[in-house]
């Protein structure tokens, strides 16, 4: 699909001139790009060879090529660790946290860019420091609460995926709002205005007019969320057990005690990123179709 | 937030209240009484940003706080299991880590210092290539949608497969790092050390910037999207090349993006825990030694939280003063330029 | 009015803390019977892997459902999680009923008071504390006190080699002192192959071997009042003959000061290195396709004379202990559960197929533990293997020292000279980081 937005000539992104480029930008951009793609696909080269390859190739001197390929990797990651169960956990977490996050920052966001209140620079100010909060301050004290809140009342937030969903959702949030308030401010205002006068509430001009013009920025900021809660390592060993254990701790079962399977290491990684992939690949494409552009016309 | 947020809204305010007269639910401060649909306006924004407060207060602000108290206990292995009767010790774990003629303080301010210089250029980087490549990639030509997939791969793999299999990478013996730079191209002599010794800070920085930078490209790439092209029009019949369409129409149309993405991007590294960790693991050589891993070690491993809790409580100090710092220049800047 | 609100927002933060420390962490009572029928036991990755261990243990874990209609939750819990999971349950009280831990941590552990003390009434409940092997009770809490943990599995190191690179090089026997070692070491070390592995970057390997060459040194890193004493020229020499093996007398390849997962174990199965310091790894190289005869196993080495007690110690008391957490809702059903982990049977079954040493005597006097492997383990926890200190901050130890060493390690494989000056100054480092 990617292609064929690149192939597509009316694309409705907004292109910097219609007249050619001068050819020191080309070369400029092609070198840039060359030398970009070898940084990024070396690793990623390294992986699909390694996960191919059986484990005294990776044991010993490096080979860009495998002695013998096999996909014996493949069938074995599943027994060595219980992969399919820690990325259905994954998936659950990040995805939750991903909409929690965006629909909250979306309230927040909308409120700040086009509210004024008492108490707004106080909030901004506020919900800003908490984005450099150090993980380590904060996670010993975060987890006791968790268990007093169990005890407390019963809701088992400790070593549940709720927990842990209710964490990274505020990792990301802090990020989340901020971006949001810049792209709602890009957003004009003309169109709420529209969507008032059409006899929409403020809610309705929030979801009718201002969040299908802010896709992109949505989008972006979604990413950052479910990335956020997709790679994190520090909370999740300690706030996780067999059950709800997630990829980041799960994928460290490779490296046992007595060897590290590292073509199994590569093969379970590719396996359970292959589907993040392409789902970004479609998010892609609302990404960059430049829904905003068509909205202010 | 932002003063660009603020005068933005300054001109949404009025369309967006004054439409929406109606009876008041009675949700607001009873201290300023006033006119029923003005009591409703100024409770709906509260209402909106009622989640996220409830939310930043239970995970963050309320976690700190308690950190912050434990900063000022002796906390170890002897006294952790209640850690609500643990002795207060007043400022002795600051003062011992701030001792820097002692180890404990001189091993900090190491890492500190450490951890400032990676940060700086691993932002820089991640920024540099970001940008470049969003806006390289602009334009339509063959293979752009291909490159667009693969330059996000690098973020959407899980840190630790990402990282480990940098380490993969950078073994000295059977690394392909070593393989390419001394093997095949001869450029160093004899096989290197990547992930102990001094080398180790370069190697926490190519993995640093290969992982990072595509985050940057994301939200640039966004933040194109939103630069009207009637701008690039009205400049291209003027006749600005492309370079300086770039200077002077995108980057500085970038600009409130860039404000919080360099930020963020500052605060994340600088408390960046999954890369070291994943990479030289709980004890991470001196040239890499970043504070997260450092405190980390100071208080999990050693399970001595007081000190711990005061190196985190300083560390957060010093990043709200360069916060603060950042975003009165920045904001300064920017006035000017909106103007 | 904005000051108002800045103090309102700080009053409800400050009285949810308030809230939030009232009810503090782990509360102090002792274990009940108050749920009979079930237990949650965090077992440690001993096999290849974690599906493995599921493997082994369950059969075991229904043994002991029949027997006492106890039902066993299990959960294998990964090392690098393991001491940030107990931390977890120590901090709030919300742990398993029974738990394995490495015998290092043992005092550690003890110290916070969350592991139920073994005393003697406890011990006979179990069958007596004579049931167990000295050396592997006494690695299980600081002396002079209950042990906080029971001794499951046991292991010492030996040392493994190649035997076909011995023969290549014309080496009749494996060294049985450091000295052969240096020499038998020359002989081995030329065209890419090397002596002897080592995991220059693992800080729990680094202190092992420091430990043993300390003891042979007639040294101690802790005094006998448990102050850390580590710059005593004892432990310099050691620390020095250690770290000598890479920069100075060349039979560890310098490759190795990066080592931290078991790479040296690949190295050996591949015939890179012709020796290890392991513990139990038969397993291990039958995984990496070596064959039984091809490997031979001996007493790790000493100064000189033969492996005993005092300066002839050549391993530390390595293991795993099982103890019960003192919150436990089933106090009988752990103790039971122990009682049954440390059988006569399962010790044979658990121990045989880890590769270990049983901790019970009777078991270990078993003919499953015949093996080659088997017999020089046994000899040498029996004989010539020391506890670690068993001291509250043996992790702060293990850390500071094992990083020490990492550190000398890299100065070695650099090439940088490692003198009796600098390893003083590194150790001295490591001590000032000690608590006071």
């Amino acid at each position: 699909m990617s292609s064929a937005t690149a192939g597509a000539p009316a694309a409705a992104a907004p292109r910097r001139s219609p007249t050619a480029p001068p050819r020191s930008f080309l070369w400029t951009r092609r070198i840039f790009l060359t030398v970009l793609t070898t940084f990024v696909a070396v690793p990623v080269y390294v992986m699909i060879s390694s996960s191919l390859k059986p484990l005294q190739d990776v044991a010993g001197e490096f080979r860009w090529f495998p002695s013998e390929l096999t996909i014996r990797p493949y069938i074995d990651i599943w027994s060595t660790v219980p992969l399919a169960d820690y990325f259905v956990n994954s998936l659950i977490v990040a995805s939750a946290a991903t909409v929690c996050s965006v629909i909250i920052a979306i309230f927040a966001a909308y409120a700040v860019s086009r509210y004024r209140f008492r108490g707004k620079r106080l909030f901004t100010v506020t919900v800003l420091s908490t984005q450099m909060l150090p993980g380590i301050l904060f996670l010993l004290p975060l987890f006791l609460i968790y268990v007093n809140i169990g005890n407390a009342t019963g809701i088992a937030l400790f070593g549940s995926r709720g927990g842990l969903i209710l964490t990274y959702l505020t990792f990301s949030l802090p990020f989340s709002i901020w971006m949001l308030i810049g792209y709602l401010d890009s957003v004009p205002r003309d169109l709420d205005e529209a969507a008032m006068v059409d006899g929409c509430g403020p809610l309705g001009a929030l979801f009718r007019v201002i969040v299908p013009a802010a896709v992109p920025g949505i989008i972006a900021v979604a990413v950052y969320s479910f990335m956020t809660a997709w790679s994190e390592v520090l909370f999740a060993s300690v706030m996780t057990n067999e059950t709800t254990r997630t990829l980041s701790i799960g994928l460290q079962g490779y490296a046992t005690q007595n060897d590290v399977y590292w073509n199994q290491v590569m093969a379970a990684s590719l396996v359970v990123s292959a589907p993040v992939v392409v789902g970004f690949l479609f998010l892609q494409r609302y990404l960059v179709s430049g829904l905003t552009a068509g909205a202010v016309k | 937030m932002t003063p660009a947020a603020t005068a933005a809204h300054r001109q949404a305010q009025a369309p967006a209240g004054r439409s929406t007269e109606r009876p008041a639910t009675g949700k607001d401060r009873p201290r300023r009484p006033r006119l029923p649909g003005r009591l409703r306006r100024a409770g709906l924004p509260y209402l909106l940003l009622l989640p996220a407060v409830l939310v930043e207060l239970l995970v963050h602000l309320v976690p700190m706080v308690m950190g912050i108290m434990m900063s000022f206990k002796e906390l170890t292995q002897f006294t952790i299991r209640d850690w609500s009767v643990a002795p207060w010790n007043g400022l002795a774990n600051f003062s011992a880590t701030v001792d820097f003629d002692a180890p404990v303080g001189e091993a900090l301010l190491d890492s500190f210092l450490v951890t400032c210089a990676f940060t700086v250029l691993s932002v820089g980087l991640c920024w540099l290539i970001g940008t470049a490549a969003a806006i390289f990639l602009q334009d339509t030509f063959r293979g752009r949608g291909l490159l667009r997939t693969l330059f996000l791969v690098p973020y959407a793999l899980p840190a630790y497969a990402a990282v480990i299999t940098w380490a993969f990478m950078f073994q000295r013996d059977n690394g392909l790092v070593n393989h390419v730079l001394h093997d095949q191209l001869g450029i160093t002599d004899g096989s290197s050390f990547w992930l102990i010794g001094d080398n180790s800070f370069i190697a926490l920085l190519v993995v640093s910037v290969w992982k990072g930078w595509p985050f940057a490209f994301l939200i640039i790439m966004a933040g194109l999207q939103n630069i009207p092209r009637e701008l690039y029009e009205a400049a291209a019949l003027d006749g600005a090349g492309v370079w300086q369409q770039i200077r002077k129409i995108t980057l500085p149309s970038l600009r409130p993006v860039n404000q919080v993405l360099v930020l963020v991007l500052f605060l994340w590294t600088f408390n960046d825990f999954n890369t070291p960790f994943v990479l030289f693991g709980k004890s991470a050589p001196e040239a890499a030694n970043l504070i997260s891993i450092h405190i980390y070690q100071s208080s999990f491993v050693t399970w001595n939280f007081g000190t711990g809790s005061a190196m985190s409580a300083l560390l957060l100090l010093f990043l709200l003063a360069v916060t603060g710092a950042y975003l009165l220049v920045t904001s300064r800047g920017r006035k000017q330029a909106d103007v | 009015m904005r000051r108002i609100r800045a103090a309102a927002a700080i009053a409800i933060v400050t009285s949810l803390a308030t809230a939030a420390t009232g009810c503090g962490g782990g509360e102090g009572g002792t274990g009940s019977d108050a749920s009979p029928k079930t237990l949650t036991y965090w077992a440690t990755n001993q096999g290849a892997n974690i599906e493995a261990d599921k493997k082994i243990l369950t059969p075991e874990l229904k043994k002991f459902e029949k027997e006492t209609g106890i039902k066993v939750k299990l959960e294998v819990v990964p090392w690098a999680n393991l001491l940030d999971r107990i931390l977890a349950a120590t901090t709030s009280g919300q742990g398993p009923d029974v738990l394995n831990i490495g015998n290092t941590w043992s005092a550690s552990l003890q110290a916070t008071g969350a592991l139920m003390p073994w005393d003697e009434a406890a011990f006979e409940k179990i069958g007596g504390r004579d049931r167990f092997a000295e050396a592997a009770v006494a690695s299980a809490g600081a002396e002079g006190q209950d042990p906080a943990a029971v001794p499951l599995y046991s292991m010492s190191y030996a040392l493994y080699y190649n035997k076909k690179m011995f023969e290549e090089a014309g080496v009749e026997k494996p060294p049985a002192t450091w000295d052969e070692m240096v020499e038998t070491g020359k002989k081995l070390s030329k065209d890419g192959k090397w002596a002897l592995g080592a995991e220059g970057s693992n800080l729990s390997s680094n202190i092992h071997q420091v430990f043993a060459l300390s003891q042979q040194h007639g040294g101690n890193f802790f005094d006998a009042s448990g102050k850390p004493d580590f710059t005593s020229d004892a432990n310099v020499a050691a620390v020095k003959q250690y770290v000598d093996l890479m920069g100075k007398n060349k039979i560890i390849a310098p490759g190795n000061a990066e080592y931290a997962q078991n790479q040296s174990l690949q190295d050996f199965a591949r015939g890179k290195t012709a020796m290890v310091l392991w513990q139990s790894a038969a397993s291990t190289f039958k995984a990496h396709g070596m064959k039984d005869e091809d490997w031979g196993v001996a007493p790790a080495p000493v100064q000189s004379g033969t492996p005993g007690q005092g300066r002839q110690v050549n391993s530390m008391v390595s293991g795993i202990n099982i103890a019960v957490f003192k919150n436990t809702k089933n106090l009988d059903g752990a103790t039971e559960f122990v009682k049954f982990m440390t059988s006569h049977e399962e010790q044979k079954i658990l121990n045989g197929t880890y590769g270990s040493i049983p901790s019970v005597k009777s078991a270990q006097q078993d003919g499953a533990f015949d093996t080659p492997d088997g017999t020089v383990l046994r000899e040498t926890l029996t004989k010539s293997a020391a506890p670690l200190p068993q001291v509250a901050n043996e992790s702060q130890f293990e850390t500071a020292v094992g990083t020490a060493v990492k550190g000398l390690f890299a100065d070695a494989a650099n090439g940088r000279p490692v003198t009796t000056e600098s390893v003083k100054a590194a150790l001295s480092k490591a001590q000032q980081q000690m608590p006071k």
